[in-house]
């Protein structure tokens, strides 16, 4: 591991001031010589085997506001400090109660301890677990620009079928991040030029031609919080994660569902996939195609059809097509049947 | 002839002669106060230069000097010599190196010593009294043969008495839900599962 300053700033302002003094405005977050630590778990990680570099690390958790570490709930909706800990709100009785959806993505991610670790923006921060770019001897265009990708052709059994390119198969491995772009939540987030809302859909990037642009915050910016809307129908709303274990474990497919239900027929469908794309992944064609549909298992296949329409299967990971389309099935069905 | 392996014939039991190797190879020795901890700021601004790390681990003042790259893990091992918690992947994928900070379970090998300075930590060694009567935990892994070869034991604890502390105990289902984080290669899974079911009853005052 590359040797590192450690500095824990006192508050926002002075984190941001630290991280505009040793970063300029071409610097992505993930390659930026400072760059801020909150659990760790991935970041450390990523340190020991060295795909992270920083030079000065910038520690979070001492920051001073109190909204950080807090979890508010009122008519607006749901307000996560960006500090609060998956497990915390995993467990957090009015958010299992209103969204269902989070509880269930959280619950299902990682293990007791790494939830007690990692924050809520890590969390939806985290970088893909791709071997490829997790094994520094080989090619990746996210790890180091240009260098290739050899998970093309090597062994993509993991790798995304949905929001591929040319340069970039890596799948997006996180669960939370589902839940929220179903739900149209709001990133905010403060640097050197002041704070901002991000619709949490336009947080990540496409890999596109350039997979090392990961999201659409500046290496000075520090997330604080994330917002949930109201959104009283959300109680029925659950999601599934299919793995090649039980428990701990990255999902292969998955699906977070929220159903807005008029009987038996559907008024509104909010549908997200994870373990099939390189980003968070809204399936608005799936929502499209529910809508105003009963919502039984023809509907629900067809609306799986939609979601996969655009998939591309690599040597390894075809399966992932079949795999998504029966999640997504299930987790419809299953959200249709909740008792609310 | 001594029945016991882990004694040696010059009377040096495995451990005590494994840790005192690795405190002599270690480049900052151990410098243990019982003076008052005084949590002075972990903050310093030069690469390269050791960093003042004030622990609590199991109710004992240390003060450390470490590399800012050093894990938790490695300073409770090779810094403060307490060799109870193990090194598995040191990578966050099998448990072993469980420990609690502040009462809550978390993985030592993805945590840098220095972002835990002035936290409470509690490793295997804190878990039985002073008298040496062991922790019910420990006891019940004991009466329900939880393990085989051991090496995964001390992260399984500390992680079984965070999973009863949180509340996730409630089922034998939730009991193998909420210790996955903890893998054991011999399997002992279903004996680790009785011995949490009777700490946590024994927690519960049954």
């Amino acid at each position: 591991m590359r040797p590192f300053i450690y500095e824990q700033p006192a508050d926002i302002s002075a984190a941001v001031a630290i991280a505009s003094r040793f970063t300029t405005d071409d610097d992505q977050p993930t390659r930026a010589n400072a760059q801020f630590i909150a659990g760790g778990t991935n970041l450390a990680d990523y340190m020991k085997l060295g795909v992270a570099a920083p030079n000065r690390l910038l520690d979070l958790n001492r920051l001073e506001e109190p909204a950080l570490r807090q979890i508010r709930v009122s008519d607006d909706g749901i307000r996560f400090g960006a500090l609060v800990r998956m497990g915390e709100a995993a467990d957090h009785g009015e958010v299992k109660r209103r969204y269902p959806v989070i509880a269930d993505s959280l619950r299902l991610a990682a293990s007791g301890q790494i939830r007690n670790m990692a924050s809520l923006a890590g969390n939806v921060l985290q970088r893909t677990r791709c071997e490829y770019f997790r094994e520094t001897s080989w090619a990746c265009n996210k790890r180091v620009p240009g260098s290739g990708c050899a998970a093309m052709e090597g062994f993509n059994r993991q790798h995304a079928v949905l929001g591929a390119s040319d340069a970039c198969i890596a799948t997006y491995h996180g669960d939370f991040a589902q839940a929220l772009i179903a739900l149209d939540a709001v990133i905010r987030a403060e640097g050197s030029r002041g704070a901002r809302k991000i619709p949490f859909a336009r947080l990540h990037r496409l890999p596109r031609d350039t997979p090392h642009i990961e999201t659409d915050l500046a290496a000075d910016e520090i997330i604080t919080a994330i917002e949930v809307p109201a959104m009283p129908w959300a109680r029925r709303s659950r999601y599934l994660k299919i793995r090649d274990r039980e428990s701990y474990a990255f999902a292969l497919a998955s699906a977070a569902v929220v159903l807005d239900l008029d009987g038996d027929s559907v008024r509104e469908a909010r549908i997200a996939l994870g373990g099939v794309a390189t980003v968070p992944w809204r399936a608005r064609a799936a929502e499209a195609a529910l809508q105003g549909k009963k919502l039984d298992e023809a509907s629900a296949s067809a609306a799986a059809e939609a979601a996969f329409a655009d998939a591309e299967p690599r040597q390894h990971n075809a399966f992932k097509i079949e795999l998504g389309k029966r999640t997504l099935v299930r987790a419809l069905l299953e959200t249709r049947d909740m008792k609310v | 002839m001594s029945q016991n392996p882990a004694s040696s014939a010059t009377g040096l039991s495995r451990r005590s002669f494994m840790t005192g190797t690795v405190s002599a190879a270690a480049a900052a020795p151990l410098l243990t106060s019982a003076a008052k901890a005084e949590v002075p700021a972990a903050t310093h601004s030069k690469l390269r230069e050791a960093v003042a790390v004030s622990l609590r681990i199991n109710k004992r003042p240390y003060e450390l000097s470490l590399d800012t790259r050093t894990s938790l893990l490695d300073a409770l091992r090779d810094h403060a010599g307490l060799t109870g918690t193990k090194k598995g992947c040191d990578h966050g994928q099998c448990g072993a190196c469980t420990v609690l900070v502040d009462g809550k379970r978390v993985l030592s090998c993805l945590s840098f010593a220095v972002m835990n300075q002035g936290k409470e930590v509690t490793t295997v060694e804190g878990l039985a009294s002073s008298e040496g009567k062991l922790h019910p935990m420990q006891q019940a892994f004991i009466d329900h043969d939880a393990f085989q070869c051991g090496y995964c034991t001390p992260g399984q604890i500390m992680s079984a008495i965070g999973c009863v502390n949180e509340g996730h105990a409630h089922s034998e289902d939730d009991i193998r839900e909420y210790m996955s984080g903890n893998i054991c290669r011999c399997a002992a899974y279903p004996n680790i599962v009785a011995a949490i079911v009777q700490a946590r009853d024994q927690a519960r005052g049954a």
